[in-house]
C-alpha cells in the first residue's frame, strides 16, 4: 500500500500545483455553469468540464498504454494513427462511400467493427514486439508512419460526414445528461479494466513479465503472449477514442485527427509514476495523470499559449519528471527528506 | 625486477577487495617465456579478478607486477596501459566488430595512420594471417568467418601488437572439437615463438592437452603452481575443490541410503536440449534425493533445465510414473508436478520489484489459471504460512523481494515451488551465495521433503553438501553423463576420480 | 533512458510541426507509403494510357501534346485531391494531350521525375514543386531540350527565364477579399476569434496579414484571441472552448481553413451560441470544401474564401498560346479566386466550386 500511495502522489501533487496556480491567477477557472446546448439540452460548461471531456480521451488510451509499458518496457507511438484508422472504419461503416450522411448501419455495429480492426492493428504491433523482439517504439514507428495513409485509404480519401444526431452523443452530450459522454465512456473503460485486474491475473502476469521475462517463463507464463495481449487491449482503447474523436465533429481529418495524442498518453503513464522501462504499474495513477495533462493543456489554452507551443511546455514537464525520478536526484531528495524530518523532530 | 630466469611476468602478493568480499588475498603468479599456463579454480576462486587486475580493468589494492624488460614494478591502470606493455586478452565472447573487415579489426584503435593506408594495412594483415596459418583474408568481413577464426583473428591482433603475454579467457567454450584443434595449433605455434600464454578454461581435457603448468586458485588464495606432469587430474580436482585426498574417505551415513519403493516418478531417455548437452538418460524414484555433479560448465544445470523444458528440448522422451508425457514448455512440466529452482536466482528466479507475497504465489497462481486469481486473503494466508515455515526474514509480505538478502530470496523461491506441491523438485544450486546457516536449513528441508515422499534433485558446487543429502549422484564431464555413483561409491575421492576421468595414477 | 527518449521525441514532434494547407509548403509524416502507392498508380496509369493511345483516334491536328506533370501527393489534402482531379480531367486525349503524372512530397524525388520526363522528351513539364529551391539545373536541362516549363500552385527560387509561366494563388488577396467582406457587414464592433493555420505557411501569412492590418487600423476591430490551431479542427475546438469557458464576448470567428471553422462551430453548438446568417456569431472559413459550402447554403456559416485548385484551364491556355506562337507577356498568372457569401451562394456554386 505504501508504494501505491507514493506512486499516486506524483500526479496528485501536479494536480494540486496546477489547481493552486489557477486559483491564484483566476478563480473563475473553477466556475461550472449549467446551460443549454444548441439542441436545447442541458449541459454543464466551464473549464473543469472541458478537462473532464478531453481528458477522458487520454485517460482511455492511458489504460492500454500503461499495460503496454508495464509488459514490454516500451511505448506504442502509433496510437494517434491507429485512432485515425478506427475513426475511418467507423465512418466507412456508418455512411459508406459517397453516401448522403444518413446511417447505413447501426452505430454499435460500426463501433464493433472498428474494435476488431483496431485490435488487429494492435496485434500487428504486438507481433513485432513480442515475437520479433523489436523495441516497441521502433516497431510502432511503422504504423505511426503508415497509419494515417491507411485511414485515408479506407475511405478512399473522401471525407464522409455523418448527419445523424445520435452519432454526436459519443463526443458530446446525451440529451438530458449534462455531463459530457466521453467521461462516461472513460468510466466504463476504467471499471472494465479494474474488474479485469480484480478477477483475472492480468495485473500479476503483466508485471511479472515486465519485471523479469526470463523468470516469468520459468514460472509457466508465456511472456510473448502477455506482451502481445497488452497491445491488443490498447487496440480496444484506441477504438473507443476513435469513436469519441469522430463523433465530436461527425467527420474526420486523416492527417490531424488525434495528432500527438500518443505523447499525451505516454506522458500520462509517466506522470502516473509508472516506470517507462516496464514492471510495476498503477492504472489509476495513469488515469489521474491523463486528466492532469488535460488540466495543463486547458490551462495553457486559457492563457492564450499558442497551440504549437504546447509540446514545449509538456516537454518541460517530461524533463522535470525525468530529473526527479533519476536515481541520483531521488537519493538526494530522500536524504534531504530525512534531514528535514530529523530537524522537525528535534525542533 | 623479475625474480626468475626467463620469466616474462611476475605478480607478487596481489590483493584486491570489493565491498564485503576479499577477491584476491596475496596471490603470486608467474609466467615464463614460451609456456602455456593454465589458471584453474572454481567459480569465485579469483581467476577473473586476477586477470582483470593484470589487464587494468581493476586496480589492485596491494602487490607488484613485474614484466620482462622493465626494471621496476609496472603500473597498469587501464586496459590501454596493459596493451602498451604487451599484455593482450582474448575473451570468451568475441569483442571485435563483426561488421568490419578482418584487417580493420586487427588495426582498429591503434592509431589513425594504419587504418587510413588501407592498402598497406591489408597487405600487413594478410602477411600476419598467413604467417600464423589463420584461414582468413584481410578484406573479408569478420562476421563471415567462423567463431573459431574470429577468435584467431583476435589472437592475431594481439600477436601483432607485439604481445609478450597473451591471456585466453575461456576461448574454447563456443567452439567445436575441430575448431578447438585449430586453436590449439595456433597456441602451440605462438608458444614456440616465445609468447607466454595464460589459458583459462573449465575443460580439464584441454588443460592436459596443451598446458605446461597449472596454477590453482581457491577462495581468492593461491593453492599452488604445478608442472603438469606432477599433477594428475584427480589431484587437480581436489586442489580446486579444496579437499585433500586423504580427508575424503568418509563413511557413508547409513541414514541416507535410499530405502523407498522402486517407483520411478520421472524417467527420461535420450533427452537433449539446444543448450549443447549430449543426450542423457535419467530417472528418479519416489522420495529419493539425487544429484548431478561435475565441474562448472560440465552440463549439470543444462540436464535439469532440459527436464523442466527451460531450454528448448530437441530430442528424447519423458515418462511420468511410467506413462509418456509431453513436456515442451515449463508450464507442461509444472502441470506434471515438476518444480525447478533455477541456478541463476537473480536472472531466472526472483521477480525483483514484486512483493514477497506475489513472488511466493506466482507459480501456484499460474497453475491455477488466468481467470482464477487467489483472493487477497488466500494470498496472504499462503505468504504468511511459508514466511513462517521457512523462517523468511522480511519486513512484511509486501516488501519487494529484491530488498531481501540472498538467502531469504532463495527461501522465497523455494516457498513458491513448495506451494505448488510438486512431486519432483529440482534445486539447482539452492545454496549458492547464501550464508552457512541457511545452507544447512535448506539441506535439512530437502531431507525432510524426501522423507515425506517428494523426489528431489539437488545440485551443488559443494560436493560435501551433495554427499550429505543425496543417495545417488550422476556425474558429468564436458557436457556428458560419465558415471553414476551410489551406496559405497559416494565418497569425495570417488566423486573426484569420476569427475576427473582418465584414471588416477 | 526511456524517459529521455520520450523527451527527445516530444521535442522532435514539436519541430516537425506543419501540415500543408492550401498552397502552403509542409512536410507530411504519412508521405512515404502513399507515395509508393501513388507511384504504382502512376505506373498502371501510364500503361493504360499507352493502350489507349493506340486505340483512340489522335486529336484534331493529328499530334498529341505530351506533358509531364509533377504534383504533390493527392492524399495530402482535399485541396490537392481536387487539384489532381482537375488536371486529370483537362489533360486527356480528347483535349489533345498525352499526359504522364508523377507524385511526391519530396523535392529530390520530384527532380528525379523531372529528369525522367526530360529524357522521355515531353513537350511541356508542369510542376508543383515541393520545395522552392534546387530546381535551377534540372530546369536548365529542360530548356536545353526545348521543353516548356509551366509552374502551377507554387513558385520556385529560379530565374524567370527558365519557365514559361507561373500560375499561383495570391494568398494576400484571399485575405483581403475576406477582410473586405467582413468590413462590409457593418458591425458596430468586431470581436474576432482568429484561428490561424500552421505558422509560416504561405496561406497562413496571406490570410493573417490582411486581418492584422485591418485590426491595427480600425478602433472597433479587436482580436479576442489569435492562436494557431495548425489546420487542426480539434485544436480549433479547444481554443474556442477556452474562450467560451472564460466568458469573453465575441461575434466573429475567422478561421483560416474550413476544418478549423468546423471545430470552432462544434464548440459554439455545445455552448448554445448561435452562428450563421443573422445570428450572434459570424463564421468565416477558407478553401471551399463542398461540405463547407453546404454549411453556407444552410446559412450556418457566413463566408468561405476560395483557394482555387482548378488550375488546369489556365495551364491549357498558356500551352495553346505557345503552340500558336503567341508571346507570353505576363510570367506570373494570378488565379481568380472568389469569396462566397451565405446569402448569395447557390446550389450551382456548391457543385462547381466545392472541392
Amino acid at each position: 500500500m505504501k508504494v501505491k500511495n507514493k506512486q499516486i502522489f506524483i500526479p496528485l501533487a501536479a494536480l494540486l500545483l496546477l489547481a493552486l496556480f489557477n486559483l491564484a491567477m483566476d478563480p473563475s477557472f473553477f466556475k461550472i455553469s449549467l446551460g443549454n446546448n444548441s439542441a436545447g439540452d442541458p449541459v454543464l460548461t466551464g473549464y473543469l468540464m472541458t478537462i473532464l471531456d478531453y481528458g477522458s480521451e487520454v485517460a482511455i488510451l492511458a489504460i492500454g498504454m500503461t499495460l503496454v509499458t508495464a509488459a514490454c518496457g516500451g511505448q506504442d507511438i502509433s496510437v494517434g494513427a491507429a485512432v485515425a484508422i478506427a475513426g475511418s472504419v467507423i465512418l466507412r461503416v456508418l455512411v459508406g462511400q459517397g453516401g448522403d450522411g444518413t446511417l447505413q448501419a447501426p452505430i454499435i455495429v460500426a463501433f464493433l467493427i472498428a474494435c476488431v480492426v483496431a485490435m488487429l492493428f494492435g496485434a500487428f504491433n504486438g507481433v513485432l514486439v513480442a515475437i520479433f523482439n523489436i523495441q516497441p517504439m521502433v516497431a510502432t514507428l511503422i504504423l505511426y508512419t503508415a497509419g494515417r495513409s491507411i485511414a485515408a485509404w479506407i475511405n478512399n480519401n473522401e471525407l464522409p460526414i455523418v448527419t445523424d444526431q445520435t452519432f454526436t452523443y459519443f463526443g458530446g452530450f446525451i440529451p438530458g445528461i449534462p455531463v459530457p459522454t466521453p467521461f462516461f465512456l472513460a468510466v466504463v473503460c476504467v471499471v472494465l479494466i479494474l474488474l479485469a485486474l480484480k478477477f483475472t491475473n492480468l495485473g500479476l502476469y503483466t508485471q511479472a513479465v515486465g519485471i523479469n521475462a526470463s523468470s516469468s517463463r520459468l514460472n509457466g507464463l508465456n511472456p510473448t503472449f502477455i506482451k502481445w495481449l497488452s497491445f491488443v487491449i490498447l487496440g480496444l482503447c484506441v477504438a473507443v477514442v476513435g469513436l469519441i474523436k469522430t463523433s465530436r465533429l461527425s467527420t474526420i481529418n486523416y492527417s490531424v485527427i488525434a495528432k500527438d495524442i500518443e505523447m499525451d498518453a505516454i506522458l500520462a503513464v509517466a506522470l502516473g509514476g509508472n516506470a517507462l522501462s516496464g514492471g510495476k504499474f498503477n492504472i489509476m495513477a495513469s488515469i489521474l495523470g491523463a486528466y492532469v495533462i488535460q488540466f495543463l493543456t486547458t490551462t495553457l489554452y486559457k492563457f492564450n499559449v499558442s497551440s504549437d507551443a504546447l509540446p514545449a511546455y509538456k516537454a518541460v514537464v517530461v524533463i522535470i519528471l525525468v530529473v526527479i525520478s533519476a536515481p541520483a536526484v531521488k537519493d538526494k531528495l530522500a536524504a534531504y527528506g530525512k534531514k528535514w524530518k530529523k530537524q522537525k523532530e528535534v525542533g | 625486477m623479475p625474480v626468475k630466469e626467463n620469466a616474462v611476468l611476475e605478480m607478487k602478493n596481489i590483493h584486491k577487495s570489493f565491498p564485503g568480499v576479499r577477491a584476491l588475498d596475496g596471490v603470486d603468479f608467474s609466467l615464463c617465456e614460451g609456456e602455456i599456463h593454465a589458471l584453474m579454480g572454481e567459480n569465485g576462486a579469483g581467476k577473473s579478478t586476477l586477470i582483470k587486475v593484470l589487464t587494468g580493468v581493476y586496480e589492485k589494492d596491494e602487490g607488484d607486477i613485474f614484466l620482462k624488460g622493465h626494471d621496476k614494478a609496472v603500473a597498469i591502470r587501464s586496459p590501454q596501459d596493459a596493451q602498451n606493455l604487451g599484455i593482450s586478452t582474448v575473451y570468451q565472447e568475441i569483442t571485435l566488430c563483426p561488421n568490419l573487415t578482418v584487417a580493420e579489426n586487427m588495426y582498429i584503435g591503434r592509431g589513425k595512420s594504419k587504418l587510413t593506408k588501407w592498402r598497406k594495412m591489408n597487405a600487413d594483415a594478410d602477411r600476419i594471417l598467413e604467417n600464423l596459418g589463420i584461414p582468413a583474408k584481410a578484406n573479408q568481413q569478420l562476421s563471415d568467418c567462423s567463431i573459431a577464426v574470429q577468435q584467431m583473428v583476435a589472437i592475431a591482433r594481439a600477436v601483432d601488437m607485439d604481445c609478450k603475454v597473451l591471456i585466453l579467457d575461456e576461448p574454447t567454450s563456443s567452439l567445436d572439437e575441430s575448431e578447438v584443434e585449430k586453436l590449439f595449433g595456433l597456441m602451440k605455434d605462438l608458444r614456440a615463438r616465445g609468447v607466454g600464454i595464460i589459458f583459462v578454461t573449465h575443460f580439464l581435457d584441454q588443460v592436459y592437452e596443451v598446458c605446461d603448468k597449472i596454477t590453482v586458485l581457491r577462495d581468492g588464495r593461491l593453492v599452488g603452481e604445478y608442472v603438469i606432469e606432477d599433477l594428475p587430474r584427480v589431484k587437480l580436482v581436489a586442489k580446486m575443490l579444496g579437499k585433500e585426498l586423504d580427508d575424503m574417505e568418509e563413511i557413508k551415513d547409513e541414514n541416507q541410503m535410499y530405502k523407498g519403493p522402486d517407483e520411478r516418478v520421472i524417467e527420461v531417455e535420450g533427452l537433449q536440449s539446444d543448450a549443447g548437452i549430449k543426450p542423457f538418460d535419467f530417472y528418479i524414484k519416489k522420495g529419493e534425493v539425487n544429484g548431478f555433479t561435475g565441474l562448472l560448465g560440465s552440463g549439470r544445470s543444462e540436464c535439469v533445465r532440459a527436464i523442466f523444458a527451460a531450454d528448448k528440448v530437441v530430442a528424447g522422451t519423458v515418462k511420468k510414473n511410467g506413462k509418456a508425457v509431453k513436456i515442451t514448455k515449463p508450464l507442461d512440466a509444472m502441470k506434471n508436478g515438476i518444480a525447478y529452482l533455477p541456478e541463476d536466482r537473480k536472472r531466472d528466479g526472483i521477480v525483483g520489484d514484486l512483493s514477497v507475497r506475489d513472488n511466493i504465489i506466482l507459480a501456484a497462481q499460474v497453475l491455477r489459471g488466468f481467470f482464477r486469481p487467489f483472493s487477497k486473503a488466500e494470498a496472504n494466508k499462503f505468504a504468511d504460512e511459508y514466511i513462517k515455515l521457512l523462517e523468511i526474514k522480511t519486513a512484511s509480505a509486501d516488501t519487494p523481494i529484491k530488498s531481501l538478502s540472498g538467502g531469504n530470496q532463495q527461501k522465497v523461491i523455494l516457498a513458491r515451488w513448495l506451494l505448488t506441491h510438486p512431486e519432483y523438485l529440482i534445486l539447482d544450486e539452492p545454496t549458492r551465495g547464501i550464508d552457512i546457516g541457511t545452507k544447512i536449513e535448506i539441506q535439512k528441508l530437502v531431507l525432510k521433503l524426501a522423507s515425506e515422499g517428494m523426489s528431489v534433485t539437488f545440485i551443488s558446487s559443494e560436493t560435501d553438501e551433495m554427499l550429505r543429502t543425496c543417495s545417488r549422484l550422476v556425474v558429468m564431464r564436458d557436457r556428458k553423463v560419465v558415471g553414476e555413483l551410489s551406496k559405497d561409491e559416494l565418497t569425495q575421492s570417488k566423486v573426484m576420480e569420476t569427475i576427473a576421468g582418465g584414471g588416477m595414477e | 533512458m526511456k524517459k529521455k527518449a520520450l523527451a527527445t521525441m516530444l521535442v522532435v514532434s514539436m519541430a516537425a510541426a506543419g501540415l500543408a494547407g492550401c498552397g502552403g509548403g509542409g512536410t507530411e509524416t504519412t508521405a512515404a507509403p502513399t507515395e509508393a502507392a501513388a507511384a504504382e498508380d502512376d505506373a498502371t496509369e501510364a500503361a493504360a494510357e499507352d493502350d489507349a493511345e493506340e486505340a483512340a483516334a489522335p486529336a484534331a491536328d493529328g499530334e498529341l501534346i505530351r506533358v509531364g506533370i509533377i504534383n504533390n501527393d493527392p492524399n495530402e489534402s482535399g485541396y490537392r485531391t481536387a487539384n489532381d482531379a482537375d488536371l486529370k480531367a483537362m489533360f486527356t486525349e480528347e483535349n489533345g494531350y498525352d499526359a504522364s503524372f508523377a507524385y511526391s512530397l519530396k523535392n529530390d524525388e520530384q527532380i528525379t521525375a523531372a529528369q525522367k520526363f526530360i529524357q522521355d522528351e515531353v513537350d511541356y513539364l508542369l510542376l508543383s514543386a515541393a520545395d522552392t529551391s534546387g530546381w535551377d539545373s534540372v530546369l536548365q536541362d529542360a530548356q536545353d531540350a526545348g521543353i516548356g516549363v509551366i509552374l502551377f500552385d507554387r513558385t520556385i527560387d529560379a530565374s524567370e527565364d527558365l519557365y514559361l509561366a507561373s500560375i499561383v494563388s495570391d494568398m494576400d488577396k484571399e485575405g483581403e477579399t475576406a477582410v473586405n467582406w467582413l468590413a462590409d457587414q457593418g458591425l458596430d464592433e468586431y470581436n474576432i476569434i482568429h484561428i490561424q493555420g500552421v505558422m509560416g505557411s504561405a496561406a497562413q501569412q496571406g490570410r493573417t496579414g490582411a486581418l492584422d492590418a485591418k485590426v491595427a487600423a480600425e478602433d472597433n476591430w479587436n482580436l479576442v484571441t489569435q492562436q494557431t490551431a495548425e489546420w487542426n479542427s480539434e485544436k480549433a475546438q479547444q481554443i474556442v472552448q477556452s474562450v467560451i469557458d472564460a466568458g469573453t464576448e465575441f461575434n466573429v470567428i475567422y478561421a483560416e481553413n474550413d476544418d478549423m471553422a468546423k471545430g470552432a462551430v462544434a464548440a459554439l453548438d455545445k455552448a448554445n451560441i448561435s452562428h450563421g446568417v443573422g445570428k450572434d456569431v459570424i463564421i468565416m472559413g477558407f478553401d471551399c470544401n463542398k461540405w463547407a459550402l453546404e454549411e453556407l447554403l444552410a446559412q450556418n456559416w457566413n463566408y468561405d474564401g476560395q483557394c482555387n485548385p482548378f488550375q488546369a484551364s489556365y495551364i491549357d491556355e498558356v500551352i495553346k498560346k505557345v503552340e500558336s506562337g503567341e508571346e507570353i507577356t505576363e510570367k506570373t498568372i494570378i488565379l481568380e479566386e472568389k469569396g462566397f457569401d451565405a446569402t448569395t451562394i447557390t446550389e450551382e456554386d456548391v457543385e462547381k466550386y466545392g472541392i
